[in-house]
């Protein structure tokens, strides 16, 4: 590698499928550091390969599997809450502390103001260096964490400052202690609770939903995910070891679980898409923020405008008729293939799976995005 | 699963069978009758959501409810077998749609809406028809102005429904909390194992958690803590005494007695149910 990283990152951190994209990159790099040193014009090369590296992004990012885009919501340089607060908030005052127990460092709480609009942000809080990813416990937040949240969503409340969460966990903790000091009954509570908090709420699914982690600050009145978020039930991984029985099923049950933003649009279970700038967030995190700070403030207006009363019936109804069984229920997504009915030998099945995923799900080519 | 209830084909003529906990042979007609508790050491089988009917509710009350609501196979999910097989088989060996059953009937005489989670059907994991079936029974006492009543047995959301599984936890928190909010009383009853998505949500926001004795209850199964921590467990740990003695549950319940405390526990209720707003 000639020179310094610029403005994406290069290397290590590069995720398997986007190791084209690097290599081109790369090469831009060498003949840039090339032109600096020589007298001969090399504009033409420079402008084909900046154009090869931006065609080549998009073609990649607009063909990415449910499970890439697992890989894109947990990159190491992606923005987390913690960028947000610090790129989008001004005059952030962080609010600690459940008043009961301690502080829960995976969950993070404080005033805000985003573009104008004082609030009360609330999000799960992963870090970025392995000190920090240690003393969040990489996102999993504890019993603590929710209630922690869920007191100063009260505080918010109180204040009538409408509230941001920011969802980005793998999943709640699965630990002893987290047990013992009722891990359930807190998600259950802050779910609950949710529903009657009298202020305006809005969700963003910035990186990874993982199931009642996610949920446990996940009711609102407008619910979104970024273009490249997954937001399920389980992990691929958790979902793989179960009914595939090794982790190796991964992939399959990433696309079976249609756990992306595009999907979860077409499933009516979220109420937006939040585009990525091309390659991913951690490819443009500056731009991808703004974005975000953008669509905060577009719903936080919308919302403004709608009587208290009317709100909260609509938060219950939203979530009411969105899990809601009709009559006649009807598969959303066309079966995936058969194979396995006519006694198909199971690990053949999990190849036919391998099999263009976004053709089999009906999906347009290009992630859906309003 | 370690503590089901296992299938009585040990011995011929299926007349005994092995408590899963203590060992010992059980004559089967005599653990029906002790309403499949074993008599040697008081562990409570996993029963049938009919069978749990049968011994909660009034002889002859239960009118169930919303038998028109059926499962499908929305995301086409596939694993090693579709999804859309392994409902019809569980379909087929329980006689049910899915794993819940609902409707009204008397408890000790005090008129309620019951929800019960079938571990018989795919584990009792809550789905659409699930979550539907236990929102429509507290929004039917809602109307009716009754306690809802839910009893769980599950190993929590089902993952062949992806995201729509994770959606029941906010609808039916949301119904308890309209239920709530118009006055109306509502009593869960955890049962072995309540786990997951279903200890995440409904279960843990009624008025108030009830426990059968020795009952698995947690967030997150046994297995997965213990391969996240690699540690032993702690004895006794997720098991209802366990919780009890975390402030987790307000009572254990035996199942013998089931019938009679819910008795007791409603009369409590009678009068809250004046300050039903409908
Ligand atoms: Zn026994």
């Amino acid at each position: 590698m000639a020179k310094k990283k610029k403005s994406a990152p290069v290397g290590p951190s590069a995720l398997p499928f986007e190791r084209p994209i690097e290599d081109v990159r790369s090469r831009l790099h060498e003949l840039e550091s090339l032109a600096q040193k020589t007298t001969h014009d090399l504009s033409e090369e420079l402008a084909f390969y900046r154009q090869r590296l931006e065609r080549l992004t998009q073609e990649i990012y607009a063909d990415l599997s449910p499970w890439n885009r697992v890989q894109v919501a947990r990159h190491p340089n992606r923005p987390l809450t913690s960028d947000y607060i610090q790129h989008l908030c001004q005059d952030w005052v962080e609010l600690h502390g459940d008043g009961v127990f301690g502080d829960d460092q995976a969950m993070v709480t404080g005033f805000a103001t985003i573009r104008g609009h004082k609030l009360l942000l609330v999000g799960h809080r992963k870090g970025r260096d392995t000190k920090d990813r240690l003393a969040c416990n990489f996102g999993s937040a504890h019993p603590e964490g929710y209630r922690k949240a869920l007191r100063k969503m009260r505080l918010a409340e109180h204040l009538g400052l409408p509230i941001v969460c920011l969802v980005n966990t793998p999943g709640a903790y699965p630990g002893v202690a987290a047990e013992e000091r009722g891990q359930a009954r807190a998600i259950a509570e802050n779910i609950y609770e949710m529903f009657g908090l009298k202020v305006p709420i809005v969700v963003l699914v910035i990186g990874e939903g993982g199931s009642g982690g996610a949920l446990g600050i996940g009711v609102g009145d407008r619910v979104g995910m970024m273009e490249n978020a997954w937001y399920s039930v389980i992990s691929p991984e958790g979902c793989a070891s179960i009914l595939w029985r090794s982790a190796e099923g991964k992939e399959a049950a990433a696309d079976a679980l249609h756990l992306t933003a595009p999907d979860l649009l077409k499933l009516g279970i979220i109420d937006k898409v939040v585009a990525e700038p091309v390659g991913g967030a951690h490819n443009q995190a500056e731009a991808a923020m703004e974005e975000v700070g953008q669509q905060i403030a577009n719903w936080l207006d919308e919302l403004a405008k709608i009587p208290l009363q009317e709100l909260l019936r609509q938060r219950q109804e939203k979530f009411r008729r969105m899990a809601m069984a009709e009559e006649s229920l009807q598969a959303l997504f066309p079966p995936q293939t058969r194979a396995a009915e006519s006694g198909t030998d199971p690990a053949e099945v999990d190849s036919v799976l391998e099999v263009d995923p976004a053709r089999k799900l009906g999906l347009p080519k290009k992630p859906e995005t309003h | 699963m370690a503590f089901r209830l296992r299938k009585k084909k040990d011995m011929p003529g299926g007349l005994w069978s092995k408590c899963p906990s203590c060992g010992k042979m059980i004559y089967a007609k005599e653990l029906e009758q002790n309403l499949f508790v074993c008599p040697e050491c008081t562990f409570h089988n996993t029963i049938s959501a009919r069978k749990r009917i049968e011994i909660t509710a009034d002889p002859g009350t239960f009118v169930e409810k919303f038998t028109e609501l059926q499962p499908s196979d929305r995301l086409g999910f596939i694993d090693k077998i579709p999804y859309a097989d392994k409902i019809a088989k569980a379909q087929e060996k329980t006689g049910n749609a899915d794993a819940c059953l609902a409707g009204s009937c008397r408890i000790a005489g005090h008129e309620v809406v019951l929800a019960v989670l079938d571990f018989t059907f795919m584990g009792g994991s809550m789905g659409e028809i699930v979550g539907e079936k236990v929102t429509r029974a507290v929004e039917l006492a809602g109307e009716r102005q009754v306690p809802v009543i839910l009893f769980s047995a599950s190993g929590g959301a089902r993952m062949h429904e992806g995201a729509i599984s994770l959606m029941q936890m906010a609808k039916t928190c949301g119904a308890l909390k309209h239920f709530r909010d118009g006055g109306g009383f509502s009593i869960s009853v955890m049962t072995n194992p309540t786990t997951g998505g279903v200890t995440a949500s409904f279960a843990s926001v009624c008025d108030l958690t009830v426990a059968e004795p020795n009952a698995l209850i947690g967030f997150a199964g046994p297995r997965v803590i213990q391969n996240t921590i690699r540690q032993d467990l702690p004895e006794g740990f997720q098991r209802s005494e366990f919780l009890l003695a975390k402030g987790q549950v307000d009572l254990i319940v035996e199942r013998s007695r089931m019938r009679e405390r819910l008795g007791v526990l409603l009369g409590y209720a009678a009068q809250p149910q004046a300050s039903f707003q409908g």
